[in-house]
């Protein structure tokens, strides 16, 4: 009979990484993989976050002459882009969703562990692209909403539009693939039992936002690859002189952009899930209204993309049926935050850092969702829109709404992480610096967009009574990146110095609680069964696991295995061997890099034998693993 | 709207405060479900509906441009954005100008905008929403102005380097006024310069001269108008000559190219340019 111990250095042997740097170079884990992403989409959010810094200090005082408009316009251009497609989606999806999502289902991995490598290795590869243009002088200016024709070649003359149009495309593959991932892997690689109605809160979200990403991407993809054929092959999809529309963009655009904000905010929304009864000891209310409503705001927002277009004279019929589809997207919202507050209300909450960042999460959501009402009022709309009203409306959701949760998601999962607990009264205070930081920073807004300010302008009179409200934005911003700095120095500090955190310091309601921390490259010894959403509260289940283990029951020990679960109810269907560690991810992506840099300098022969090379690194790809007997 | 939005949040923060004081005592009992189908689907249902009825039927009525064939009683001026400055053209009458639109006071003037490069928006928030400008549609909007005065206008989609530099005014005058005003800027100039010919008839038209080129800004009554470059500067004899040294420095980006000049032409094209009023 084969002792535990022998069971679990078994799996250690099977599923242990290669060491040193090479082990990550080639790593398919997810657990590495989200920690790939985590640290990546950090550094971009630090010069994301330089970026507005800049701008806030260029706006301090009118005309400021810190920066000139050419600058400018690539800062807001590249901030824009950056903190949507290289920090948010990237750390959700990337980051928490690579990580937990196998660990809360009961999964030793992702479902394609070298696809998921391949997407992490070409979201650096993309960032690295658009960062390297940036430096260069070539950023994109045009914003990152990049309405024709100011983009086209006639008023754009430079390269800098190539590196919106390729590093978008670039970055949407890797954003597909993880969606695909996501999608797979939450529908198949469930544990035996955890059916959609025992599936957390945490997963519906992630797989919402994975489907709106499936879907809207394309959009956009089509209206890159328009627009770089017209910009460098002579095309006119967009051009007026020839036939062209220029709201041939903005639909494609808004067609992705609008969803990509549910896509951002929703994997916020799986965090606050989490979050909430870990720190309240109750399960949530009204959890299968809160499943759908995590679902139908995606859903609904496919249908809202013309809000965005409200002033750009459309038919006054085709802007009231979208004024109607945008009021309907509130109700999924609203549902999810009464479900919220009546948790937190109805439970035994403890204010600890993440449910503060919570806290403010809700009420910063509250205030950008009731200004976004507002803009289903056409009239109101059009008279607010391209004014920093708008601003204030989008980054309370999306600094607020968005990262809020981000950050305290951090502090929820860094005891999981890394093994340590966190410094509970210097997180708090950091929660505090920022939630005041980010309410200087961006409520003022509101006010002087109601006094006529415009968006993007890199200077403004010093007659219109907006310079004050503009002091104060600037200081919110100082203040907030204090706050930030604040944040990420405890947990530095706590990594190092912190006590150590045992496998489940929170009492969390799922399966990623029930493992060591950090977790083991396996994941679970043995596979976990599960008979509610808060498969961690069920004491019994956990008990007979622990018992499966020692009868060898579910260890899936024989190979680098998982199991494979049938769609609806969860059960095991089949097990199926899973690949190790492998250096043909990080090849592909570094083949699409070079194919990417030929396209923008237009070298279309060298682009041509990339593209050969690539489906080369495909067939290598595609050999037989080899499999450790 | 606003105390709808500050009571919306009022209703959140009152529950987080009252569980913050009831922090560490059981609440399974407090109401759940019931709550977050009143208070999450039903209250928004009908303050929803309200407000799409009365700000998207209602409201939105009484603020719109009339429909093409009903507005031949109004006044009717057309805007063409450019980068970075407006033309302003009064059917009918010949008069061009730019980046300074005249109307009557409480008469309804239907502006039709369409754009000669990059999409702009036509925007003068005292007087009405904002319209968008297109190369490709031709779109309208209504201002109306209760009582005299100058209404600051700008561009509201961003479009290029200058877009915080592409402002305009608005001057409402009574109606006498507004008809002695438009009478004045029909007549053509009544002095030819042959610097200005030299230097600047590429571009610019003065009406009554040779030049009569139309990709900057008609000048023919620039002397009477209160700013130049899109309200970049004042319009005074100073600025004028420092817009005409260093316009690349005054505004950067701006379509208008630095003409080589010498300080006596400097001097010579700001008196002539500032007589034409």
């Amino acid at each position: 009979m084969t002792s535990v111990a022998e069971r679990v250095d078994r799996l250690e042997r099977q599923w242990a990484e290669r060491p040193g740097v090479l082990g990550w170079l080639t790593t398919t884990d997810h657990k590495r993989v989200g920690l790939l992403y985590f640290w990546t989409t950090l550094v971009f959010f630090g010069a994301g976050g330089v970026e507005a810094l800049v701008m806030r200090s260029q706006l301090i005082q009118p005309n400021n002459h810190l920066v000139g408009p050419e600058t400018f316009d690539q800062l807001f251009t590249v901030h824009g882009m950056t903190m949507i497609f290289w920090f948010i989606i990237p750390m959700t999806t990337g980051a928490f969703g690579n990580y937990l999502v196998p660990l809360m289902i009961g999964a030793r991995d992702m479902a394609f562990p070298r696809m998921n490598a391949l997407s992490f290795w070409i979201f650096l590869a993309s960032g690295m692209f658009l960062y390297i243009g940036l430096f260069s002088g070539f950023g994109p200016d045009a914003g990152w909403f990049n309405y024709v024709p100011l983009a086209d070649r006639l008023h754009d003359p430079s390269r800098n539009i190539e590196f919106y149009t390729l590093g978008l495309a670039f970055n949407s593959i890797a954003s597909t693939l993880t969606a695909a991932n996501l999608i797979v892997t939450i529908l198949k690689l469930r544990a035996p039992g955890m059916s959609f109605n025992r599936m957390p809160l945490f997963c519906f979200a992630f797989l919402a936002a994975s489907f709106g990403l499936i879907f809207a991407l394309p959009s956009l993809s089509v209206d890159l690859i328009f627009l770089f054929l017209q910009r460098n092959l002579g095309f006119h999809f967009f051009d007026v002189a020839h036939g062209g529309s220029s709201f041939l963009w903005q639909h494609l655009f808004w067609f992705f952009g609008h969803p990509e904000v549910y896509i951002l905010i929703v994997p916020a929304f799986g965090i606050a899930t989490e979050i909430i009864p870990a720190f309240t000891r109750r399960k949530m209310i009204a959890f299968p209204l809160v499943a759908i409503a995590e679902l139908l705001v995606v859903f609904i927002g496919f249908g809202v993309w013309a809000h965005h277009m409200f002033a750009t004279g459309l038919p006054t019929t085709t802007l009231v049926f979208f004024a109607g589809a945008t009021s309907m997207v509130v109700i999924p919202s609203t549902i999810q935050v009464f479900a919220w507050c009546m948790s937190i209300y109805a439970g035994r909450p403890k204010f600890k850092t993440p449910l503060l960042f919570i806290i403010g999460f809700i009420v910063m959501f509250v205030a950008g969702g009731l200004t976004g009402i507002m803009f289903l009022a056409i009239p109101f709309d059009q008279q607010t829109t391209d004014t920093y009203f708008v601003v204030a409306h989008f980054h309370y959701i999306i600094f607020g709404a968005a990262v809020f949760p981000i950050f305290g998601g951090m502090y929820y999962w860094f005891p999981k992480v890394t093994g340590k607990l966190y410094f509970e009264r210097p997180g708090q205070i950091s929660f505090w610096i920022i939630f005041a930081g980010t309410n200087l920073l961006f409520f003022p807004m509101h006010i002087v967009g109601l006094l006529g300010m415009p968006r993007r302008v890199y200077t403004y009179p010093g007659d219109m009574g907006w310079t004050s409200y503009n002091v104060i934005e600037s200081i919110g911003g100082y203040i907030t990146a204090v706050g930030i700095l604040a944040l990420f120095t405890n947990l530095v500090v706590s990594y190092f110095r912190g006590a150590p955190a045992g496998p489940d310091p929170w009492h969390g309601p799922t399966l990623e609680w029930s493992v060591p921390s950090p977790p083991p490259e396996y994941n679970f010894a043995v596979i976990p069964t599960v008979s509610s959403a808060y498969a961690n509260w069920d004491a019994d289940d956990r008990e007979r696991d622990g018992h499966r283990l020692t009868a060898g029951v579910g260890t899936l020990e024989r190979g680098h295995e998982q199991h494979v679960s049938s769609l609806i109810d969860g059960w095991t269907s089949e097990i199926v061997d899973m690949p190790h560690s492998s250096p043909w991810p990080i090849a592909l992506a570094l083949a699409l890099s070079l194919l990417f840099a030929m396209l923008v300098i237009t070298h279309y022969l060298f682009a041509a034998i990339f593209a050969v090379v690539i489906a080369l690194t495909l067939l290598g790809w595609h050999g037989k693993e080899p499999q450790e007997s | 709207m606003l105390a709808g939005s500050a009571a919306g949040l009022g209703v959140i923060v009152a529950i987080l405060v009252g569980a913050w004081f009831k922090r560490g005592v059981d609440g399974a009992d407090r109401p759940g479900t019931i709550t977050v189908i009143a208070l999450g689907i039903v209250t928004p249902i009908l303050v929803l509906a309200a407000l799409f009825a009365y700000s998207d039927i209602f409201l939105i009525r009484g603020t719109s441009p009339p429909v093409a064939a009903a507005a031949t009683n109004d006044l009717s001026v057309r805007v063409i954005g450019h980068q970075f400055w407006w033309e302003i053209r009064y059917p009918g009458s010949g008069v061009v100008t730019a980046n300074e639109i005249h109307i009557p006071v409480r008469t309804h003037v239907v502006v039709s905008v369409h754009s000669d490069d990059v999409i702009h928006s036509f925007w003068v928030p005292q007087l009405n929403r904002k319209i968008d400008v297109f190369p490709d549609q031709v779109n309208r909007v209504e201002l109306y102005a209760d009582k005299p005065g100058r209404y600051r206008g700008q561009c509201a989609e961003f479009c290029g380097l200058q877009h915080a530099h592409m402002g305009f005014y608005v001057f409402a005058q009574p109606r006498a006024a507004y008809d002695r005003w438009l009478r004045m800027q029909a007549r053509p100039a009544k002095r030819f310069n042959a610097l200005f010919d030299d230097k600047c008839s590429s571009c610019h038209a003065i009406q009554g001269t040779p030049a009569h080129a139309h990709v900057g800004p008609d000048l023919t009554h620039v002397g009477s108008r209160t700013s130049l470059a899109a309200l970049t500067i004042p319009n005074t004899a100073a600025h004028m000559a420092d817009w005409l040294r260093n316009t690349q420095q005054v505004k950067p980006g701006s379509q208008m190219p630095e003409v080589d000049l010498t300080n006596a032409q400097v001097r010579q094209l700001t008196r002539y340019l500032e007589s034409l009023k």
